[in-house]
Order: structure tokens, then C-alpha cells, then sequence
């Protein structure tokens, strides 16, 4: 048990090293001069690093990979309910996006009362 | 009447419940932050304009407080591996840690809501502004809870130790969980609310 926790320590030291790496290199890479998508995209993967340390050291996700008992097959119960919550977040997550890039139709904007007055034409 | 299967495993689902449950829970919140996640890309997208988060807000100071909530999911880590080494001072210390990050995290968080309402940045200033104050307030509620429930195992809660040391660790673990998905909404927030 003890050699075990000691193993699980020894991880959680590098993971916080590389946790504040990661943050530095994100608000360094901020100042950089580039476009909005590539900018987006950059923060986006290093933020998904990050949480995907996060996830599978802190919280342990890499040792749940265990079958269901009763089957043994699988990818047991937490993996699993996590597949179809990240299918379910991906779809929430794109319907705006769809939705923006839809130019079939009549094209909406948001009604936003703070936003700078888009020209319309003028009724009659 | 005993919730069952909080210390030992159950025998068709191979976890305890303790575990299974946090687990659903946490993904019932990634559902709730993604609704979120998901109203910030629309209002975004569709915004005729759109300010850089760095204009706005204090980057220096959010990125402390990323420090500061990585620090505290550390420190809670190393209070989870303590009780497995059936450490309870080295439980104590570390739990203290955290909560004390915590605090400093919700007291940065502060001054920053503070200088934002000083020079008139409120909710309804913008829509850039109100789905700031929605998502930092929103997890800002969640630190307030997690400290609740890391505080209750640091005081009267540890008294379990003493008659059942695996279901304390046990709901100790729980609540680590939910402290590391605190982080990991708080990892998302800080890029997409003041780096882009």
C-alpha cells in the first residue's frame, strides 16, 4: 500500500511541475501576435492538457479502466458514463457553432441592447 | 438506515458507491458548465463586436489565482495520499492548505469583482461582462462549497477516523474529486475569459 501511495506522490510532483509549466507557457503565448482562430486554438490545446492531466493523475481517471465484474469486459462504469457525457458536452457545445455557420435562409443576429447599432435599412 | 456500499465495493458495479455517485455528479457538472460553455460560444459568435479579455481584466491577477487553485488541487492530493499512509496530522496539514488556498483564491476573486465595479463593469454593462460574472460566479459558488465540505472533514468530519478509517478516506477521495473538477472548469475559465 505504502509503496503504492509513494509511486501516486512521486506522479503528483511531476503533474504539478507540468501544470505550472503549462500555465506560464499559455499566458506567455497570449502575447503573442496572432490570428483569433490561431490564438483560440493554441489556448484551447494547452488548456485540454492541462485538464487532461488534471483529470487522469489528480483524479485518478487512468486506474478506473476496469471491467464491470459481473462481465468482466468493458471499460466499466465511470469511463463509460463519462464517454457519453463527453458525447452529449460536444453536441452542446456545437449546436452555436452550427447554427452560426447555417447561411441557409434568413440570417439572425442577436437582438443585444448594449451593442453598437447595426445599420438596418430604414422601414418604408 | 446505512447507505450501502460506501466501504466496500459493490459487488455488480465493481465501485463504491461513494465513488460512482461523485463520479455521476461531476458529470451532471460538466453538463451545467457546458451549457454555459455553450452560451458563451453562441453570444460570441453572433456579437457584432467582442472585447480581449486581457482589456478588460487583470491578467497577472487571474493567472496568480490559476496558481493559486492548481496549489490548492495539490495540497489536496497529497491530504488524500496522507490518509492512505494512515497519516491523519499529514491529512490535517494538507486539508488546512487547501482551504486556505481556497480562501485566498475567493479573496483575490474579490478585489478583482471590486475594481470591475468600481470603474462601473457590472453584469448588465455588456455581454461580454454579464457571461464573465455568470461563469466566475458560478464557479466561484462551487469553491464556496467545496470549502464548506473540505472544512466539516478538516474539523467535526475527521472524527470518523477514529472508528472507520476507509470510509473516511473513502469520502475524503470524494470530495477531492469534486475539488480537482473545480480546477479543471477554473483551467478552462481563465484562457477563455481573460487570454482570448
Amino acid at each position: 500500500m505504502s509503496e503504492h501511495v509513494q509511486h501516486h506522490i512521486a506522479v503528483y510532483k511531476k503533474v504539478a511541475a507540468a501544470l505550472a509549466v503549462l500555465t506560464t507557457l499559455t499566458v506567455g503565448v497570449s502575447y503573442l501576435d496572432v490570428t483569433v482562430p490561431l490564438a483560440v486554438t493554441i489556448a484551447l490545446i494547452i488548456a485540454a492538457t492541462k485538464g487532461s492531466l488534471v483529470v487522469s493523475f489528480f483524479m485518478h481517471l487512468i486506474e478506473e479502466k476496469k471491467p464491470v465484474p459481473l462481465s468482466r469486459r468493458g471499460i466499466g462504469l465511470i469511463i463509460g458514463s463519462l464517454l457519453v457525457t463527453a458525447l452529449f458536452f460536444l453536441v452542446i457545445i456545437f449546436i452555436p457553432i452550427f447554427g452560426h455557420a447555417d447561411k441557409v435562409g434568413t440570417y439572425f443576429t442577436l437582438p443585444n441592447a448594449n451593442a453598437p447599432t447595426v445599420e438596418t435599412p430604414a422601414a418604408h | 438506515m446505512d447507505i450501502p456500499y460506501i466501504v466496500d465495493e459493490r459487488p455488480d458495479t465493481g465501485l463504491t458507491n461513494v465513488k460512482l455517485g461523485i463520479w455521476l455528479f461531476l458529470a451532471s457538472e460538466v453538463m451545467l458548465f457546458g451549457a454555459l460553455f455553450s452560451s458563451y460560444v453562441l453570444l460570441r459568435l453572433m456579437a457584432p463586436d467582442w472585447p480581449v479579455g486581457a482589456d478588460v481584466l487583470n491578467v497577472p491577477m487571474g493567472t496568480f489565482n490559476t496558481a493559486v487553485l492548481i496549489g490548492s488541487s495539490v495540497t489536496m492530493v497529497f491530504a488524500y495520499a496522507s490518509l492512505q499512509m494512515d497519516n491523519l496530522a499529514g491529512f490535517k496539514k494538507f486539508m488546512g492548505a487547501t482551504i486556505g488556498l481556497s480562501l485566498l483564491f475567493m479573496v483575490v476573486k474579490g478585489f478583482e469583482y471590486n475594481h470591475e465595479f468600481e470603474i462601473g463593469n457590472f453584469p448588465w454593462t455588456s455581454t461580454y461582462l454579464a457571461i464573465y460574472f455568470t461563469m466566475t460566479g458560478l464557479h466561484a459558488l462551487h469553491i464556496v462549497g467545496g470549502v464548506v465540505v473540505n472544512a466539516y472533514f478538516l474539523g467535526p468530519g475527521s472524527k470518523l477516523w477514529e472508528t472507520n478509517k476507509t470510509q473516511f478516506t473513502n469520502r475524503i477521495e470524494a470530495a477531492g474529486l469534486y475539488w480537482h473538477f473545480v480546477d479543471l472548469v477554473w483551467i478552462f475559465l481563465f484562457p477563455v475569459l481573460y487570454l482570448l
